[in-house]
């Protein structure tokens, strides 16, 4: 997949998240998604950020802006470094939480994507990596 | 605002500011007294899980202060993404601006008629 344009930046702390919603904005209204595209992949992106600081103990958010013919789409990585997952059935399970939060993170962001790939394993960290077209 | 506590979500709220916003506010209803509390979330372009759970518990905490919460102003975007997300909010009362948010607020503090033939 030809990729325009792409980037990285830090997901460390709380306020890392609010940045990479307000990047991933930046780059949704740059490639002309819809209002409503926009908010789910703003939305996707919270609380997929919001994973790598609580679970994965900090990592990084790379954006790709993808083109191919005239399909444009953002595709997002959430990389860290942190415990990986062990059982990803149940983390995938709509209303299961191994913290305080809902358990609609992984679930809910998944439904609010095209595309949604996740790689992990118990000491190996966490990849995530969505895509939205427009 | 006489009786009610309006709330207005102006910023893209990290989540120790939405922590700090649910204590406070909670705080404000025991100290005030307030029978209502309106959250105006119009400026929000985004409301993901975590600020949902925070209107949610302001909604519970709020009930059992024996107050009542309406949440008022989300726009179409956010709340067909809620949904998606899987967050629909049950137990939360909404309007779709702080004028309606009012007049529903007001409805459920008047004594119903039924309710007062009774008393007398």
């Amino acid at each position: 997949m030809p990729v325009a344009k792409s980037d990285v930046i830090t997901v460390q702390s709380e306020h890392d998240v609010v940045l990479a919603r307000q990047t991933v904005r930046r780059l949704a209204q740059e490639l002309g998604f819809g209002i409503v595209d926009q908010t789910k992949i703003v939305t996707a992106a919270s609380e997929l950020a919001r994973n790598v600081v609580v679970y994965g103990q900090g990592g990084e958010m790379r954006w790709e802006m993808l083109a191919d013919g005239p399909r444009v789409g953002l595709r997002l990585h959430f990389v860290d470094n942190g415990p990986g997952i062990a059982d990803l059935k149940l983390a995938m399970t709509d209303g299961w939480t191994s913290g305080s939060g809902l358990g609609l993170g992984l679930s809910g962001a998944r439904r609010l994507v095209n595309d949604f790939e996740i790689d992990t394993a118990p000491g190996r960290g966490t990849r995530v990596s969505v895509t939205r077209w427009k | 605002m006489g009786e009610f506590l309006l709330v207005t979500i102006q910023v893209d709220m990290h989540d120790r500011l939405a922590r700090t916003l649910q204590d406070d506010l909670t705080s404000q209803i025991e100290r005030t007294g307030a029978k209502g509390v309106l959250i105006d979330i119009s400026a929000l372009e985004m409301v993901d899980s975590f600020i949902g759970r925070m209107i949610a518990n302001i909604s519970a905490m709020s009930r059992i202060l024996d107050a009542s919460t309406v949440l008022v102003g989300m726009r179409p975007a956010v709340a067909i993404t809620l949904v998606e997300l899987g967050l629909s909010l049950p137990g939360v009362d909404t309007a779709l601006d702080v004028e309606r948010g009012m007049k529903l607020l007001r409805a459920r503090l008047a004594p119903s008629p039924r309710h007062a033939r009774r008393q007398v």
